[in-house]
């Protein structure tokens, strides 16, 4: 045996494996996903693996855990070639993997959430025992976790945290990191970064790292892979290499599109959207969300920034009629706002949530139905329609998912079927096409590759220019500083500090988005 | 009245025994359906189970003259309905649901069918325990005459609560309910996990039908349950899943249950109907009383869903 699996939480440090591709390719039917990829990850190294979506970064991670069954090709665990038939090989050969989606079981404590990941589980948990046992694991463990919590309890960045301790629990001592960083602060991701970092300089870990932020993999990797469609497009040592170079490598010659000049937001703007101390509780019940003040004029984009899980998204739900609040008021250009579908009518309010699938459609209905569902209840020459005008549904649609590119196998296509980008866009077609004074965004660009990043972005910042009133609410940083006028933080309910995004100091930010301030 | 020697104190006391005596089958579906919900399945097909069970265990404790056999023989039935519901909702696309309406009515007609020549010949009742040595009202000592089955029943939710927190198996039937995906994450196979909590639950189930037959009320026939297979559906939810909330709850609506024929008993003849719908009447409040539309209910396992 290479590595027996390491099942008892250790107290020592684990020691680095390293792994190598040979030819990798894998075929979905007459689609070639991955093509003859081969990568060298040393012992101990911390290697970047970048590409747009669809590129075959998941796929070729997959065949590495034997979630597939590579066509061809070969793995190489410390030089010698192995065969990963599932996950469960893997884990013997100390290969683990910490995916972009929780894979920790929300009702289960932090520490039954480790102890149940163990191969051998004894048939009664002494948990005196493990308890002690994970006190002392914890002890060298850089991240500082509440372990007797449930971890639906716990933040996006503390959950993030449990997957790598969790994994390291295991004794993995080889790790893919599925874009770790992209619910966590600044702060938070050079922290975990420059901890996992320090891990593979000591030789106690490899790590492979999926990542969309080059900022990241020029500060904290070796080396770098970048895949294009299935195919290795480039690669090297990153202090060989520039942003530039990787970027070019990623989406080789196809052209962005550009944000259109930011005009200055006029002096005399009205204020379109005005919320007032507002009072609500959150989803556990136990908190209270509590926004003393926040205007969004027209014409200007007001960013909300804030770790996930304070308080944002219930904001965006009691702006969007979807949570009562107990106290306070919300006037949409002056009158009040109790976002019915007259009022949102009316006031040209639209609303693009955070996965818009779940959110914002009906999964199983078609492209057509969706793009409908701010039109279909009124006729063209205005009142109420009593039939639903399906020629007229079906000839804007195919007009919308022309101009919005929205790439689907046909129009009746159920929208579930469609990608995450392209759900994205058809619903901001949806919400952007007609007259629109307030619009309100959660997460427009999650997980999203560049072009269509690119694309939503410009969209945001046409309307905004156009003289729509932009509340976007946003765990990007980046995303926020780029597209806002305006940036708040939200920390635990609250805002806690406004600033203009021109002079705004991004660690002064992040120091209230942690809750220091 | 006069000649009951207590008085007023019947009700109470009536109550304290009717709950016991009623919540007895309630207590074992409940727990059965919990350990099945808390894989990530519903099972209502628990009623058939039930009833199936209550005609087996009648059955072969006729002809064995065993009523212990018959509730084994029960068990192994429900277990067998467990199984057939959790083999045909691996499939995809099956609504587990949908499954359980079906195998609740293939339940109810083999059991009647199966059961037709059950209905004459009398079996042994399943022992208790008198707990009322000490006291000598007739009346004290017949409510401390505690059916064997209510103490395994309570023993039983404190070992199954004990067991989800600190047993592989309980953490295992958690994990599987929370979320598929960490479960196959993990290696373990969802659906095999399910299939075994859908028969033990079963078997459970199957009990509770057992104590009916075999103790109270004791006499196989096709009016032998009055739906305590799919209450006890509901008592889980209302218990959020934990077994000693199910042990409670069960309780409760026993005690309930039994206020009609209390109070009919003390001499109350107005209006004593309506104490019959308590039971329900209290469930609905209790559910209206305690969920919220701005909260999601605690404890609700993830994998749980009514829309497959």
């Amino acid at each position: 045996m290479i590595a027996h699996i390491r099942d008892t939480p250790l107290p020592q440090a684990g020691k680095a494996v390293g792994i190598q591709t040979i030819g990798m390719t894998m075929r979905f039917g007459s689609f070639t996903a991955l093509d003859n990829v081969s990568i060298d990850v040393p012992a101990g190294t911390f290697h970047a693996l970048l590409g747009e979506n669809g590129a075959g970064k998941s796929t070729l991670v997959k065949c590495i855990m034997g979630f597939y069954h590579q066509t061809s090709g070969s793995l190489s665990v410390d030089g010698r070639e192995v065969a990963v038939q599932s996950p469960r090989d893997a884990a013997t050969y100390g290969l683990g993997m910490v995916y972009q989606q929780f894979t920790l079981v929300p009702s289960l404590t932090g520490a039954e959430n480790l102890v149940i990941n163990r191969t051998h589980v004894p048939a009664v948990i002494n948990w005196a025992k493990e308890r002690k046992d994970l006190a002392a694991f914890m002890e060298r463990m850089p991240f500082k976790i509440a372990l007797d919590r449930p971890v639906r309890e716990l933040a996006a960045g503390e959950k993030q945290k449990l997957e790598i301790v969790k994994q390291l629990y295991l004794g993995r001592s080889f790790l893919i990191l599925d874009e770790p960083t992209s619910v966590l602060t600044p702060a938070e991701a050079d922290e975990m970064l420059g901890l996992v970092r320090g891990m593979t300089e000591r030789g106690e870990l490899t790590v492979l790292m999926i990542s969309h932020k080059f900022h990241e993999v020029t500060k904290f990797t070796d080396a770098v892979t970048v895949l294009r469609r299935g195919k290795m497009a480039g690669g090297g040592l990153v202090k060989d290499l520039t942003t530039k170079d990787m970027a070019a490598m990623m989406i080789g010659d196809v052209k962005l599109a550009e944000l259109d000049t930011r005009l200055p937001v006029p002096a005399d703007a009205k204020p379109i959207l005005v919320v007032s101390d507002i009072r609500a509780p959150d989803r556990t019940g136990l908190k209270m969300i509590d926004i003393g003040s926040l205007t969004v004029h027209a014409g200007e984009i007001v960013g909300i920034a804030g770790i996930s899980g304070n308080g944002q998204k219930e904001l965006a739900e009691v702006l969007a009629g979807q949570r009562p609040a107990d106290a306070g008021s919300i006037t949409v250009k002056g009158s009040l706002y109790g976002a019915t579908r007259q009022e949102t009518r009316i006031n040209n309010v639209r609303f693009i949530p955070e996965e818009p699938l779940n959110n914002a459609c009906a999964p199983k209905m078609t492209v057509t139905e969706n793009l409908a569902f701010r039109t279909f209840d009124v006729k063209r020459e205005g009142g109420d329609a009593l039939w639903l005008d399906m020629k007229s549904m079906r000839k804007r649609a195919a007009s919308l998912i022309l101009d919005f590119k929205v790439k689907t196998a046909s129009q009746s296509s159920p929208i579930a079927s469609l990608s995450g980008g392209n759900v994205q866009r058809a619903v901001l077609a949806r919400e952007l096409t007609g007259d629109v004074d307030l619009l309100i965004v959660s997460n427009p660009c999650f997980g999203l590759d560049f072009s269509a990043v690119a694309e939503i972005r410009a969209r945001i910042m046409k309307a905004r220019n156009a003289g729509t009133a932009v509340l976007l609410l946003s765990e990007d940083l980046d995303e926020l500083l780029e597209m806002s006028d305006r940036i708040m933080v939200m920390s635990d309910g609250k805002l806690v500090y406004e600033t203009p995004a021109l002079s705004a100091d991004i660690s002064v930010i992040g120091a209230h988005m942690a809750g220091h301030h | 009245m006069e000649d009951t020697g207590i008085g007023l104190w019947g009700v109470p006391l009536a109550i304290f025994s009717g709950a016991i005596r009623v919540s007895t089958p309630f207590i074992f579906v409940s727990l059965g359906e919990s350990i099945t919900e808390r894989s990530g399945r519903i099972n209502l097909g628990l009623e058939g189970t039930l009833v199936f069970g209550a005609m087996t265990a009648y059955a072969i404790a006729v002809m064995s003259n065993s009523p212990w056999l018959g509730v084994l023989a029960a068990m192994a039935t429900g277990a067998v309905f467990g199984l057939l519901h959790g083999w045909i909702c691996k499939f995809p696309k099956v609504n587990d649901i949908a499954i359980g309406i079906a195998m609740m009515q293939f339940g109810l007609g083999l059991a009647f069918f199966l059961g037709k020549p059950f209905i004459q010949p009398v079996a042994p009742h399943l022992p208790s325990i008198s707990l009322g040595g000490w006291s000598n009202y007739p009346q004290i000592q017949s409510a401390l005459n505690i059916n064997v089955l209510f103490i395994i029943g309570a023993l039983l939710a404190v070992a199954l609560w004990w067991a989800f927190k600190n047993t592989r198996v309980g953490l295992i039937l958690r994990v599987v309910g929370d979320s598929s995906d960490a479960a196959r994450a993990m290696g373990l196979n969802p659906d095999t996990v399910r299939l075994l909590a859908t028969a033990v639950g079963g078997s459970l189930a199957a009990v509770g039908g057992a104590y009916l037959s075999l103790y109270y009320p004791g006499s196989w026939n096709e009016g032998i349950s009055s739906g305590q297979g799919l209450m006890a559906v509901a008592l889980v939810i209302f218990a959020r899943w934990n077994p000693i909330g199910c042990f409670l709850a069960a309780l409760l609506f026993g005690g309930a249950g039994a206020l009609g024929p209390a109070l009919q008993s003390v001499g109350v003849t107005q209006g004593y109907y309506l104490f019959y719908a308590a039971p329900y009447v209290l469930t609905l409040f209790i559910l209206v009383a305690t969920s919220s539309p701005t909260r999601s209910l605690a404890g609700a396992p993830g994998a749980l869903s009514i829309t497959k």
